[in-house]
């Protein structure tokens, strides 16, 4: 656990709003899942702990399901999270030669996190803008027709708005 | 006048938001035309898209790739009543002959309506089928009807919707669901996103009708979470159908009551599977059941269940509008209506086609789409997504139809079309499709979990020049295998990739394994770099920036690639400026 970067005390009165909505089930899990990962950014051990109090499961079941979705985050992910699309048109189109563009730019690897925690790379089966190959989402917008240098343009102007928004 | 941007996600992605707000930022109140947007047309190529219409909703103008510095000469155009100086922004002909080719359905709204206001699907006959259904049909009827037009699923299987809508309607239970299939999981396949984003009341409308058949006063929808748009303009859509009173209690006054939720998938494509997906909307994994029992007599929550996808379900309301017999009149013996595809890749003219059933693959890919990019060479097209199979030109005369394209190896799917040229490597692409399904199979069963593991190491080491002989034999008893050996339809279709490329395709995997050659140029371990001497002026730059030192030379000289440190990264290639560069497909030519 030494290398765990999740807060072990976390404000577990975030989701209070969540739990009472929708705590009274366990088939709401992954809702639960969902909204607690919007508020926390990731899915913190000791809130999933709690989730699992409350919806009367057990800590495991709901790792269990947490750790079976692709969209469930388990360590902090950064301001921005660069969702590149490996779908068949972007191979088709070159998905590869942008996430190398990206990991050199950024020197991290699929799954990690700038040590500025501004960006995290994740590569998503498919965006479904598949005419516009290759693709990207970041914040949930979608960046299409991309090349090694618009791609890295692109993160230039979210490091920019990153930094700016940091200072204010 | 009314002014129209096209604004789906994809062309959102093209820049259609920053047109949109431009127009609003220099239209004055007392111009005379009106803004307003609209889903995706399907003319993905020509994003973004901006069209002109007339009072009366007659499409004037249409233009494509507009960019926001043409805005200012689209609004002066207006102002001056001068349409001349649109000319020089509209689309083609030849690029309109994309949409006359078509027969549209499902997606007869999209691109057309605006999916954000539900009077102007009112206004296109919106709901004026789910009020016939209410007012002058009995259940059993409305599923006679859906029988005669003969509409099977559109989500993979094709299986027929009666079928399933009359078995849910004759389990015995108070509670029954009715639940949309929107988990498009299918690389490559983007047609449900499009309907959802640009007309949602047709998927709601076509949703109530099939409750209301099969008794289910509550649906469900489960949309992929990739889709954020799609999920905001559905929710916006089921508020507004709230208000009007054709969702809720007693819709329409009829004493049918049915409630729509929307719930969010979190990322698994398995759960596209629909036991997989129930157990889902359970809370739970999502891993698939063993059939029987079929979620008509076990679904969501133990009760009868009916699953069905987006595009079958915006083909509901056209049918019962317009009668089973007319839908039926479109298609082959054993496929009828119509049927959506996205066609993308290497092709021309990219985008959603929705054309009858019957029609060739050559009609789609080169009278619709404009043939290949750059004039190359056709190759395959991969049709079906993870579960179908690439095809080579020899088959382009298939039909679209369910068994024609069965016989080939490949399924009709979701409808994804890839089309590719000779740049792609067919070993590669194959591998690209194990990698996809080993990371997505659920583990529940070992063959699917294993096996499809054990065809990505061969496939890897096939592309990385380590492939033996016995390799593509051992292939393909996996791959049966694992279709003998897994529970649902991930498992049973996963080797389709790997069989179909093998069939049509086996000397480029035999190039791959004995002559330790891509033929396509594609796998990077099996590539070999080499200077031309001819065209080598001795300029140093690649050997200066060689990220290895694996160019030697001096000035002016001829210079050579020390293959042994060379990493083929390519950075040469980007680099030279004389062209100067080769990339042969394996040592066997370089040799020479």
């Amino acid at each position: 656990m030494n290398d765990c970067k999740c807060k072990m005390n976390n404000d577990l009165s975030l989701i209070k709003d969540v739990l009472l909505e929708y705590g009274n089930t366990s088939s709401n899990t992954i809702t639960i899942l969902q909204k607690t990962q919007e508020i926390y950014g990731y899915l913190p051990v000791d809130v999933i702990y709690h989730i699992a109090a409350r919806i009367g499961s057990t800590p495991a079941k709901v790792m269990g399901v947490a750790t079976f979705y692709n969209q469930f985050n388990f360590q902090p992910v950064g301001k921005y999270l660069i969702m590149l699309c490996q779908g068949t048109a972007c191979h088709v189109n070159g998905s590869q030669r942008i996430e190398k563009a990206i990991c050199e730019e950024l020197k991290i690897k699929d799954g990690e996190t700038t040590p500025d925690g501004l960006f995290t790379i994740k590569n998503v089966a498919c965006l479904g803008c598949c005419s516009l190959s290759p693709v990207m989402m970041i914040d949930g917008e979608t960046y299409g027709y991309l090349t090694p240098e618009k791609t890295i343009k692109i993160l230039n102007d979210f490091r920019k708005r990153g930094q700016k928004t940091c200072e204010l | 006048m009314r002014i129209v941007v096209g604004m789906g996600s994809c062309g959102i992605a093209a820049g259609a938001k920053d047109v949109y707000q431009a127009i609003c930022a220099i239209k004055k109140t007392d111009d005379d035309f009106t803004v307003g947007v609209t889903g995706c047309i399907g003319m993905c190529f020509l994003e973004p898209i901006v069209d002109i219409y007339d009072d009366k909703k007659n499409l004037l103008h249409r233009m494509g790739n507009v960019r926001v510095k043409d805005v200012a000469l689209i609004v002066q155009a207006l102002r001056e009543n001068n349409p001349d100086r649109l000319a020089p922004l509209c689309i083609t002909p030849e690029n309109a002959d994309f949409l006359k080719k078509q027969t549209r359905i499902a997606l007869q709204h999209c691109g057309v309506i605006d999916p954000t206001d539900i009077n102007d699907y009112l206004a296109s006959d919106g709901y004026q089928a789910l009020q016939k259904v209410l007012k002058s049909m009995m259940p059993e009827e409305v599923i006679e009807e859906i029988k005669i037009s003969g509409l099977a699923g559109r989500g993979g299987a094709g299986f027929p919707t009666w079928f399933k809508w009359d078995a849910a309607r004759k389990a015995p239970s108070n509670t029954k669901y009715m639940i949309c299939n929107a988990d498009e999981g299918d690389p490559g396949a983007y047609m449900d996103r499009a309907v959802i984003e640009g007309d949602p009341h047709s998927l709601i409308e076509g949703m109530l009708i099939a409750a209301y058949a099969i008794g289910a006063q509550d649906a469900m929808v489960y949309v992929r979470a990739e889709y954020p748009l799609a999920i905001i303009v559905l929710e916006d859509a089921i508020k507004q159908a709230l208000d009007k009173g054709f969702l809720g209690q007693n819709i329409l006054g009829s004493g049918f009551s049915c409630n729509i939720r929307i719930k969010a998938g979190a990322g698994a494509f398995v759960c596209g599977e629909e036991t997989a997906m129930l157990e889902s909307l359970e809370g739970k994994r999502g891993m698939p059941r063993l059939k029987p029992p079929f979620p008509a007599e076990y679904g969501y929550n133990g009760k009868p269940s009916n699953i069905n996808n987006v595009e079958t379900f915006a083909n509901i309301a056209w049918i019962i509008n317009n009668g089973g017999k007319k839908f039926a009149a479109l298609g082959t013996e054993g496929s009828k209506g119509t049927k959506v595809f996205a066609l993308t890749g290497k092709i021309k003219r990219g985008g959603l086609v929705e054309v009858p059933m019957g029609m060739t693959l050559r009609e789609i890919i080169f009278d619709i789409g404009g043939g290949i990019r750059k004039d190359k060479e056709f190759k395959a097209v991969q049709i079906g997504g993870p579960s179908g199979g690439c095809l080579p030109a020899s088959l382009l005369d298939t039909t679209i139809d369910y068994k024609a394209l069965n016989a080939t190896g490949a399924i009709m799917g979701s409808g994804g079309m890839v089309v590719m040229d000779s740049s792609t490597c067919m070993v590669n692409m194959a591998k690209f499709f194990l990698d996809f399904t080993a990371k997505e199979s659920c583990g529940k069963c070992t063959h699917c979990r294993l096996g499809t593991k054990r065809m990505l190491e061969i496939l890897s080491r096939i592309t990385e020049g380590k492939g033996k002989e016995g390799d593509i034999e051992l292939l393909e008893e996996l791959s049966y295998a694992i279709k003998d050996g897994s529970l649902c339809g991930l498992g049973q279709s996963a080797p389709n990739p790997v069989l179909t490329t093998l069939n049509y395709f086996r000397d480029e995997y035999e190039a791959h394994i004995v002559d330790k050659e891509c033929p396509a140029k594609e796998c990077t371990e099996l590539l070999v770099y080499a200077i031309l001497a001819d065209k080598c002026t001795g300029c140093t730059l690649c050997a200066r920036k060689c990220p290895t030192g694996a160019i030697h030379g001096e000035a002016k000289k001829l210079h050579t690639i020390d293959q042994d440190a060379c990493i083929k990264c390519g950075q040469c290639v980007d680099l030279c400026r004389f062209a100067a560069i080769s990339i042969e497909g394996g040592s066997r030519h370089a040799d020479n």
